[in-house]
């Protein structure tokens, strides 16, 4: 089907069926306010269903902690050269979840000049990165999906796959301004699924982007490997968005503990050390 | 109320005013250009507003209110004289406002403004800087007018000043920004992006600033009516076809094959969408729109088929 975008991929009836699902004010066109499309959608999690399901091998753990309604921060670790962690974070809220959810991520700023890319992405709620978005977001109860790491996430290479770099401090602020729940999250495997060993970082300006990562078989196409998703307790937050920095800066570093306790338990999950029935959510 | 009407000879002028009447108000105006058999009671004083006759009309008119909408908005328009019209015009009527005892005064600006761009946010409230006069240089005068019309705010604090930021107007006039850019049959787009617009009937934009006038606003607001709509539901909607460009074939076809030659900026306003939030105003007023996005488009549809003979 050739949807609006113009952009011709594939809509699985199933995956349309769980769009109509969503809790989101859709107009006769299929279109919310933001300008999100049910058959964009339909489209993008057609795609992302492909690779979850059938491509990659993704454990999820600990979905009930992601709230059912009502807004919400999903914030995790970033790594493999790029989103691909959070394309399935994404959909494993909206495969997972009785009742699906769209979690809207916080686009990098330099997609939102790409054609068809740009277009692609807000229609199916992947909003450039402002904060303005996050506010308006949460105000109006959606789910975001915050990766305080960025780019400098997914530039991780493979040996420093699973360590966690310098988190910003925007999304505390948020969360302390708009009350919002902060669900952290571990995401193992991004940094098998795609082994980078370099950033071409000349190149990608070229190109526009901030980097091209390489791979030993040079293409960063990902591999099919296995992914482990953990999803922690709730974190309500206590304080005011204008406090120092020092007390934010206590604030981001609770969290990323705490992303990195999951994260710990997501590797032995993976390496079969740990049983699944054994996480630690808190 | 003696309302005066700076402009009112335009489209939404002439709106205005007829619903200010039919509201019971003494509507009178000035415009530049003749409207030439206005309603009965609307007097029309044909001049400039930079010019002594134009002071005149606040001098022994007696106005109890203003509304200026004395802008030049067309981007095809490049003269000096738009300047002198939307600045020095702006300044001479809050002045006049000032010196003659106007106790209420609404300026009608555009939610271009704020601009469109990858980095701006969707729904821009009042506070936001107006980004336009660096996305969108051209504006620049029409952004400088809106500013300098809230400086009234404290220049003259006697003065009721509101300050309107309207989106997009459609309706079966077939006038303004939007109308001529869906001018048809086919409408070019740019390749591989599809932004949402923001626009609301003609009837309501009216409506809206008829309100603005009965209601104690001061400060600036934006006004919105329905929420935005991709503009490809638009074209398909008001029964047209889009015809996608790569952006740079759209740069060079500006200016040639019978398309407008406008300004870089307006492609930016092509690819990127001008959403804005008027809740405040909405708030401040219970302003409802009579007209859905639909109905909107629909009249719009209708009245260039009936204009076009098909």
């Amino acid at each position: 089907m050739i949807g609006l975008s113009g952009i011709p991929l594939p809509t699985s009836g199933e995956v349309a069926a769980r769009v109509e699902a969503l809790d989101l004010p859709f107009n006769r066109h299929g279109v919310d306010p933001y300008g999100v499309d049910k058959a964009e959608l339909a489209k993008f999690f057609t795609m992302l269903g492909f690779f979850y399901q059938k491509y990659f091998d993704v454990r999820v753990h600990g979905i009930e902690h992601v709230p059912a309604s009502g807004r919400g921060m999903l914030v995790g670790n970033h790594s493999g050269g790029y989103a691909v962690d959070a394309g399935m974070v994404i959909a494993s809220a909206f495969f997972e979840m009785e009742r699906p959810r769209l979690a809207q991520g916080m686009v990098e700023f330099f997609m939102s000049k790409m054609p068809f890319l740009s277009m692609f992405t807000s229609k199916v709620g992947q909003f450039t990165g402002l904060p303005e978005h996050c506010i308006r977001l949460l105000d109006d109860e959606r789910l975001l999906l915050v990766f305080p790491e960025g780019a400098r996430g997914t530039a991780k290479l493979y040996k420093d796959r699973d360590s966690l770099v310098g988190f910003g401090t925007g999304f505390v602020r948020l969360a302390l301004q708009t009350r919002t729940p902060i669900i952290p999250f571990a995401f193992v495997g991004a940094g098998e699924a795609i082994p980078t060993v370099a950033n071409l970082y000349k190149l990608g300006k070229l190109f526009g982007v901030p980097y091209i990562p390489v791979t030993p078989y040079l293409v960063a196409l990902p591999l099919p490997v296995q992914f482990q998703v953990i999803f922690g307790e709730p974190i309500v937050l206590e304080g005011s968005e204008s406090d120092t920095d020092d007390v934010i800066a206590g604030h981001v570093e609770r969290v990323k503990s705490r992303i990195a306790k999951l994260l710990a338990q997501g590797r032995a999950v993976r390496q079969g050390k740990l049983r699944p029935q054994e996480i630690d959510y808190t | 109320m003696k309302v005066l009407i700076t402009g009112i000879a335009g489209n939404i002028g002439r709106m205005v005013a007829a619903q200010l009447l039919e509201a019971g108000h003494e509507v009178i105006g000035i415009d530049r250009r003749p409207w030439y058999h206005p309603p009965e009671g609307i007097r029309v004083f044909q001049t400039d507003i930079r010019k002594r006759p134009a002071e005149d009309v606040f001098r022994t008119q007696k106005p109890d209110a203003m509304i200026h909408m004395a802008t030049v908005t067309h981007l095809t328009h490049r003269s000096q004289d738009r300047y002198r019209i939307n600045l020095g015009g702006t300044q001479s009527v809050f002045d006049h406002c000032h010196t003659h005892g106007v106790k209420k005064a609404i300026f009608v600006g555009r939610h271009t403004y704020y601009g469109a761009g990858p980095d701006s946010p969707l729904y821009h409230t009042e506070a936001e800087p107006p980004m336009a006069v660096h996305t969108f240089p051209e504006l620049s005068d029409l952004v400088a007018a809106d500013l300098y019309a809230g400086s009234a705010l404290w220049r003259y604090p006697e003065v009721d000043t509101a300050v309107l930021r309207i989106c997009y107007t459609l309706g079966p006039l077939r006038q303004g920004t939007l109308a001529s850019f869906l001018r048809g049959p086919r409408v070019p787009t740019v390749l591989g992006f599809d932004p949402l617009f923001q626009f609301m009937h003609e009837q309501d934009a009216a409506a809206a600033i008829c309100l603005a006038l009965q209601s104690d606003l001061r400060g600036v607001y934006n006004v919105a009516g329905p929420p935005p709509v991709p503009l490809s539901v638009i074209v398909r909607e008001a029964g047209l076809s889009s015809v996608p460009l790569p952006e740079p074939l759209y740069n060079f076809m500006l200016g040639r094959f019978g398309l407008p030659k406008l300004p870089k900026g307006a492609i930016e306003h092509i690819k990127y969408p001008v959403v804005i939030d008027a809740s405040a105003y909405r708030s401040a007023t219970g302003y409802e729109p009579k007209y859905t996005e639909d109905e909107t488009i629909a009249s719009f549809r209708e009245a260039s088929m009936s204009a076009t003979g098909t």
